[in-house]
């Protein structure tokens, strides 16, 4: 866990001097260091420091945040629905979202300024999962199928209309295409700031309730046997694991696979107990995020969208630790 | 002996299927109840209730002159534990971490285990002959070993009484046997009353102090397995032909099918 904070804190340093003007990690540093104390302000020159102050870092910590914030909802999905192939768009966030900003998209909606799409992301994804949520809740112990049927009811209906929208959008679907694949060019200080606040959240909820976690995983009636509220326990984490997954989504388009790969290769490496499990994939979502983002940003001729880099970097890695695992047996 | 389980007038079924229809009985601490009757006649409900997991529709269950419903789920998990018919894991822990995790409702959030702690594991774990275990994964074990973890992670729990749902209905012989031993081990050496649903009629025969025969969600009656046993009961619950004797070799009131 050490290990991956500074991991998590060098790719932060290097992530930052990558780009068009390339800084070494030192000076980063510096003008880091600089903010904190006068005295390493001296001979910084002031452009790097807007650069970096500005420009870079935003879009670097709102990359880390996000990639930390998908690989711990992912992992808080995987233990509530007892599933390791959940992901934090189990329950409709990305289809609700994605819904919502091609609707923004093709509409115009320009009342909140250069808000108006996130912020319609972010209503789309609530709703879908507050739909989600309330189909499920006849049942009322939120049984794990009860809640990944009525997401793929919501998901299904939801396709429907983004199909139906970009058929009307003429040659603006390639905006609605663009978005949805998602980008963290172009970031600001108030979009840290937003996603901070909301993982930093779900990280304390995740450490409180991390041995109710493990011990759900035995199923319904043995976590209730034990003394554990299992009903309120998944309200409440699906709540804000899903609020976490739709401030990410409004923030950076829908990348997938972070939810979904990083709690398996954790779960690999230090094992299913989620009090070690959760902090852990938000370190690591946040080392791969922010290097894919930053490899798109600075590497490439190019710039690739993040969600597809992601997918293009984590499969492989994926179907490697997948497969010496099959041949291990254990 | 002090009464346990006080049941009067319960009514109690899930949604709008009433399940159980005005039961009233009560039982002592400190004895062997075995629950039995056809599929579908209320046995998981009735322990349901019991486990404070579905509650009464009408009438009330006292746990100690209290109502089950005012207990806090922690509270309850202290007084009884559960062995489940079905166990299914999709997480690779550990044998020994599923059998700490009985000790959850012991455990304040946030603390470590103590020394305590792992010395009932490991007394569990010997008495279940599970200790070369207790390193593998859950998920790479057979059914019967499988069982055996979950028999000891519900004894870990170091309950006074211990709700067994047709624990054994999977395992072969020698399992059943070494875990009812154990069971009636806890039951006469500590005092730890045992309320198991079971399939196996001469298994409750040979082990219960008392046995309760539901039939269609009503209590046919509740007594020592020489009375409730009998052919003319077991006709008219499960219609068939069937006798009951004293058999010398088990020492035990046994019952015989007409095959």
């Amino acid at each position: 866990m050490g290990g991956l904070a500074v991991l998590l804190a060098g790719t932060v340093i290097c992530a930052t001097g990558l780009g068009y003007i390339h800084m070494p990690a030192s000076e980063v540093l510096s003008i880091l260091l600089a903010r904190v104390s006068d005295s390493f302000s001296l001979g910084l020159d002031p452009t790097h420091q807007a650069v970096i102050m500005d420009v870079r870092l935003p879009r670097v910590l709102t990359a880390a945040l996000v990639g930390g914030a998908l690989a711990m909802a992912g992992a808080i999905f995987q233990a509530i629905l007892l599933n390791p192939l959940a992901d934090p768009y189990t329950l409709g966030v990305s289809s609700g979202a994605a819904f919502g900003a091609a609707l923004a998209l093709i509409a115009n909606l320009t009342t909140l300024g250069g808000y108006s799409v996130p912020m319609f992301a972010f209503a789309g994804a609530l709703a879908a999962v507050f739909a989600v949520l309330s189909l499920a809740a006849t049942d009322r112990n939120y049984a794990a199928n009860s809640l990944i049927l009525a997401g793929v009811i919501v998901s299904a209906i939801l396709s429907a209309g983004i199909g139906f929208i970009k058929y009307l959008a003429d040659e603006q679907v390639s905006v609605i295409i663009f978005w949805l694949m998602g980008s963290f060019a172009a970031r600001t200080w108030s979009n840290v700031a937003l996603v901070l606040v909301a993982t930093v959240i779900t990280l304390l909820a995740a450490l409180y309730y991390g041995r109710d976690l493990n011990i759900m995983s035995l199923g319904l009636r043995s976590s209730d046997s034990l003394g554990v509220d299992t009903a309120r326990t998944r309200k409440v984490l699906l709540v804000i694991a899903s609020l976490v997954t739709a401030v990410s989504v409004s923030v950076s388009g829908i990348i997938g696979f972070i939810g979904l790969i990083i709690p398996h290769l954790m779960r690999f490496i230090i094992g299913p107990d989620n009090r070690k499990l959760i902090p852990a994939s938000c370190l690591a979502g946040a080392c791969l995020l922010l290097a894919a983002d930053t490899i798109s940003r600075a590497v490439l001729p190019r710039e690739v969208p993040i969600g597809v880099l992601t997918a293009l970097i984590g499969g492989p890695f994926f179907c490697l630790i997948f497969k010496q695992k099959q041949l291990g047996g254990r | 002996m002090t009464q346990l389980f006080a049941i009067k007038n319960l009514t109690a079924g899930y949604g709008a299927r009433d399940v159980l229809h005005d039961l009233s009985f009560s039982l002592d601490a400190g004895l062997f109840y075995g629950l039995i009757g056809p599929n579908g006649s209320g046995k998981t409900t009735l322990l349901d209730l019991m486990l404070g997991n579905l509650k009464p529709k009408l009438g009330a269950i006292c746990f100690n002159d209290r109502l089950v419903g005012q207990y806090t789920r922690r509270e309850l998990a202290r007084e009884i534990a559960l062995v489940p018919q079905d166990f299914r894991i999709n997480f690779d822990f550990t044998v020994l971490d599923v059998v700490m995790m009985g000790r959850h409702p012991h455990i304040p959030r946030f603390a470590n285990p103590t020394a305590r702690d792992r010395e009932i594991v490991d007394r569990v774990l010997t008495e279940l002959e599970i200790t070369d275990l207790q390193d593998r994964l859950i998920t790479h074990l057979s059914g019967g070993e499988k069982q055996r973890v979950i028999v000891a992670r519900a004894l870990a729990q170091d309950t006074p009484v211990l709700v067994l749902d047709e624990a054994t209905s999977n395992l072969d012989i020698q399992h059943s046997l070494s875990i009812f031993q154990v069971l009636k081990k806890r039951c006469r050496g500590q005092g730890a009353t045992i309320i198991a649903a079971i399939h196996d009629l001469n298994f409750a025969a040979a082990y219960c102090d008392a046995i309760i025969l539901l039939n269609q969600g009503r209590l046919l009656t509740i007594g020592p397995p020489r009375e409730v046993l009998s052919a003319d009961l077991l006709h008219q619950v499960f219609a068939i032909e069937c006798q009951a004797y004293e058999e010398p070799f088990s020492g035990a009131h046994q019952v015989a099918y007409r095959y």
